[in-house]
Parts: C-alpha cells; structure tokens; sequence
C-alpha cells in the first residue's frame, strides 16, 4: 500500500517536473530524438545485412563432379563419405542424363547441341549438390570432399563466397558499432541535460534527505523522469523510421540491386524496430538520470 | 535516560582542519541544551555529527541508540526520519504553501493523506500559523518562515530537534519569538532540542543547559548556564 503510494507519488512528481523544466526537458528529449534516429537507421540496415547475409548463405551450393569412370558402387560409397561429414545439411544426387535433361529444358541453344551427343562422348558428369550448415566453413567442407576418391572436381563459387561473407559479417559489425557507440553518447548527454534539471532541485533533494527520505524515494522520480524524456524521444524516430522504411520498401520494391539481395518484409518487421528504439530510448533516459542523480545522493 | 552520548569524538576535516577534539558528552532526554561558542568553535560541525551530515574521525556518536558514525550511507534515513533539524536560511520551498511545505516531509516517507493532514495541521498550529496556511513563503516575515521550518521539523514527532542558529537571520523580537516556540515544544511535546548559538541574550534569557565550545575543544557544561566566553 505504502509502495504504490509513494510510486504514484513519484509518477506525479515526474510529469510535474518535465512540464517545469520544460526547456531542459526539450533539451533532453531533442538530443534523444536525434540519436534515435540514426540508432533506428542503423538497426534497420543491421538486421537487412543480417537477413540478406542469411539468404545469401542458405542459397550456398557445393557442387561435386564425379569422375567419368565412377560406377554405382562407387556413386554410393561416395554419398556415404559425404554424408558422414558434420558440416553437411542435405544433398541431391543427379546422374549426368539428370543434368542433361536440366540443361535443356534451360535453354534452347543447349536442347540443341545436347541432343547430338551420344552418352558416352558426353562432357557432362554425374554430380552431387551438398548445403552446408556453416557456410563460414564452407571451404573446409568442400576440401574434404574433394579427397574422397572418384571425385573429380569441387566448386563452391570459392573467392566470391569468401570475400562476401567477410564482407556482411564487417559491415554487420561496424553498425553494430556505430548503434552502441550512439548509445553511449546519449547517455553522456543526458547525464548532462538531467544534471542541470536535478541542479535546479537541489534544494529539494537537500530537504528530501533532510527529513529522512530514502535514497530510492529520492531517486524514483527522477528515473521516472527518464524513462518519460525516453518515451517522448522515441515518438519522432518511431515515425521516422515507420514511414521512412515503408516508402523505402515501395520504391526499392523489395530488393536492392538485383533479387539475391532481398529486403526485410516491413511488417511485423517495422513494428519490432520500432519496439527495439522506444526500449532503448527508455533505457538510455533511466540510465541517463539514475546516474546524473546519483551524485547528489551521496553524504 | 540518555538520547545522546559522544566518546572521545575526534573531527578532522579532509582539508587538515581539526573541529573537534576529544569530545565526550551526554545529554538526556527532554532536555534543552544550547551550544555555544565563537565562529569555527566546532558549534556547526557537533550539530552536522548529530544528523549524520559528518561522520567523526574517531570516537562514537550516539543518538537515539544509533551508531551514527557506523551508519552507511544507505541508512542515513533511518536516523533522519528520528530528528527534526532547523537551520539559520530556513530551507523552505517557495514554489510550495506552507502546508505544503511541511506536509512535503511526510510525503517523503509514505504517509497515509489523512494521517498528513492530522499531523500538519497540530504542527502548525503548535508553532502558531494555522491562519497562514495557504500562503507561500516569499509571503511571510522572516520569523514566520523560520516557524514553517520548525513545524516541518516536528511534524513527525522526532525524539530530538537540532537547531543550528535558528535565529541567526531574525531580529531581537522575533528571535524571542522563536525561542518561546522552541520552548513549548519542549515541554509539550516532550522534545529533546539542541540548538547552536552565538546569541548572548537569548542564552541569559532562557536559563537552559549550555554546552561551551572553544577551538573544538569542551569548555564547560552548565545547568542554567549563561554565555560565558
């Protein structure tokens, strides 16, 4: 009963002040909004590298060419080896008729010349298609497949797979960066903004201490205070991002550049990101205040 | 039965001043107990001991059975919500009315609403401002202020009252004002109060129980004593 009591009393005192410190508060909540913002733009781009990285990865074919020679037994023995590797998800088998048959439903110009060849001067070859789990290990996967016998040749798209996965994981990390590092400096900036709020209630909080109220009573309020800056930080780059990634979408019509690179559907996605920038938005301001207050506090 | 008892209490300030120096002192409950002395006699810095606004060097201080001096700083509260304390400048709100003003004391702690407005209004009515209670601060005379500041100290019934220079701000009239306060107080409320002053006339005039300090050092405690310097 005493703790709603004194928590209502808080939640009152903590509007009361945002309204009273109206010009300071607006520091605070403009200084929010901007690095929401870009925290926002930030995130959205992450979790995009993210998914295309993804689909580029589960799209990730090695694919194994048999030896001209390689009977059934063979065929199985092989399968059996690949198989027993950890790294493999699944894989197809096609015969080199398979492949023909593939090439030229594909294309005319194939039908055509395919059709001339008999099937033993064919150039084809009977192959497995392997997924890996861990496309980081993909290239590991696709030596050892290459040293069971009656394989002939390995490809997996070697350096361009390397160079892109390194590529999205280095920007994933760099947005990542520049997300906590933002983060950082609100913080920073808020400390200072509610450090000027809390100097001008010094006085009270001198009283407050002075009659005996407890250090989390003192500090309730102004957490409160935070979390409400936080709150109406977050309400421009909620919109901001909400419209701005929707109209993104339209334009792009889904994808960047060509369709390997696939964006992120906006819905639920938009209504997550928003989430994710209100809670850090709260957190940053309760931090931000529970820390500037912190000093006074001491005795 | 003793509410406060000091052994060989030693302050030193962090700027290598020493205020205190090997302090013993007991001063019972119900009593009214002035502390006397020049400026920097260690006055301000044995009442700052008592509310735990400084913690002695050495020695312990005991108020209302509380280790103060073991007190964390976390549990600072504990002894504050025990005394009521009044200072020379007031420290009033002025954003808030008078009732406010004290009824903000018990807010702090959690009071029932109903309990607030019970308490609040004898308080004022004790220290005599039950007509101003809507008014705010900037709207009273200094002495009137200094008696908002004393209800709030006694709103809650704290066994002990620490004054320092109540009346430091106030002319010889008022001041007589505020002493007559403190002393109904005391006796109808069974307070135990300790006040700082460098006031002679109001010293002589009361007849109370005088602590002498000089250069941080116990001169004299007198029953019924007088400024003496």
């Amino acid at each position: 009963m005493k703790l709603i009591r004194m928590l209502g009393r808080s939640i009152r005192d903590a509007i009361k002040s945002v309204i009273r410190n109206f010009s300071l508060s607006l520091a605070s909540i403009s200084c929010i909004t901007i690095t929401l913002i870009i925290v926002s733009v930030a995130l959205i781009a992450s979790f995009n590298v993210q998914n295309f990285t993804e689909a580029i990865e589960k799209d990730m074919t090695i694919v194994v060419f048999l030896d001209n020679d390689a009977k059934e037994e063979d065929v199985k023995t092989i399968e059996k080896a690949i198989k027993a590797i950890p790294n493999v998800e699944k894989y197809t088998y096609q015969t080199k008729q398979e492949v023909k048959e593939k090439m030229q439903e594909e294309s005319e110009v194939f039908n055509a010349v395919l059709d001339n060849w008999e099937e033993q001067d064919s150039p084809l070859k009977d192959t497995f298609q392997v997924k890996v789990k861990e496309v980081t290990a993909i290239r590991n996967t696709a030596e050892k497949i290459e040293k069971i016998d009656k394989v002939s040749i390995v490809r997996y798209g070697e350096g361009m797979v390397d160079k892109m996965v390194t590529a999205f994981s280095s920007i994933q990390k760099l947005t990542y960066g520049i997300v906590i590092a933002l983060i950082i400096v609100t913080v920073f900036l808020i400390i200072n903004t509610i450090k000027l709020t809390i100097s001008a209630r010094k006085r009270e909080i001198g009283i407050m201490r002075l009659v005996g109220a407890s250090n989390l009573t003192i500090k309730i309020p102004f957490i409160i205070e935070g979390m409400i800056l936080g709150i109406f930080g977050s309400i421009i780059p909620v919109i901001v991002t909400t419209y701005g990634y929707l109209a993104f979408y339209k334009h792009f019509d889904g994808y960047l550049y060509s369709k390997l690179v696939q964006l992120i559907k906006p819905e639920p996605f938009i209504y997550q990101a928003s989430l994710i920038v209100i809670g850090i938005g709260i957190l940053v301001g309760m931090i931000g205040s529970a820390s500037a207050v912190r000093r006074y506090l001491k005795i | 039965m003793d509410l406060i008892r000091l052994r060989n209490v030693d302050k030193k300030y962090k700027n290598g001043v020493t205020a205190i120096y090997d302090l013993n002192l007991a001063i019972e409950k119900g009593s009214f107990v002035f502390v006397i002395g020049s400026s920097g006699s260690g006055k301000s810095t044995l009442i700052k001991m008592l509310y735990r606004e400084e913690k002695p060097t050495k020695g312990q201080v005991i108020v209302g059975g509380l280790d103060v001096a073991k007190l964390k700083n976390k549990k600072v509260y504990k002894l504050r919500r025990k005394l009521g304390i009044v200072f020379q400048d007031y420290r009033l709100l002025p954003k808030l009315t008078v009732y406010e003003n004290v009824a903000f004391a018990l807010e702090c702690i959690g009071e029932k609403k109903d309990t607030i407005r019970t308490k609040v209004l004898k308080a004022l009515e004790d220290v005599g401002l039950k007509n101003k209670v809507h008014e705010y601060p900037g709207n009273l005379s200094g002495g009137e202020q200094q008696r908002v500041a004393i209800a709030r100290a006694i709103v809650n019934d704290p066994k002990l009252l620490l004054c320092d220079e109540p009346t430091g701000n106030l002319d010889p009239e008022k001041s007589m004002e505020i002493m007559k306060v403190l002393e109904s107080i005391n006796k109808s409320r069974g307070t135990t109060i300790i006040m700082a002053t460098h006031d002679k006339e109001i010293v002589n005039k009361m007849k109370k129980q005088v602590i002498t300090l000089k250069d941080g050092h116990l001169v004299k405690f007198k029953q019924k004593g007088t400024y003496v310097e």
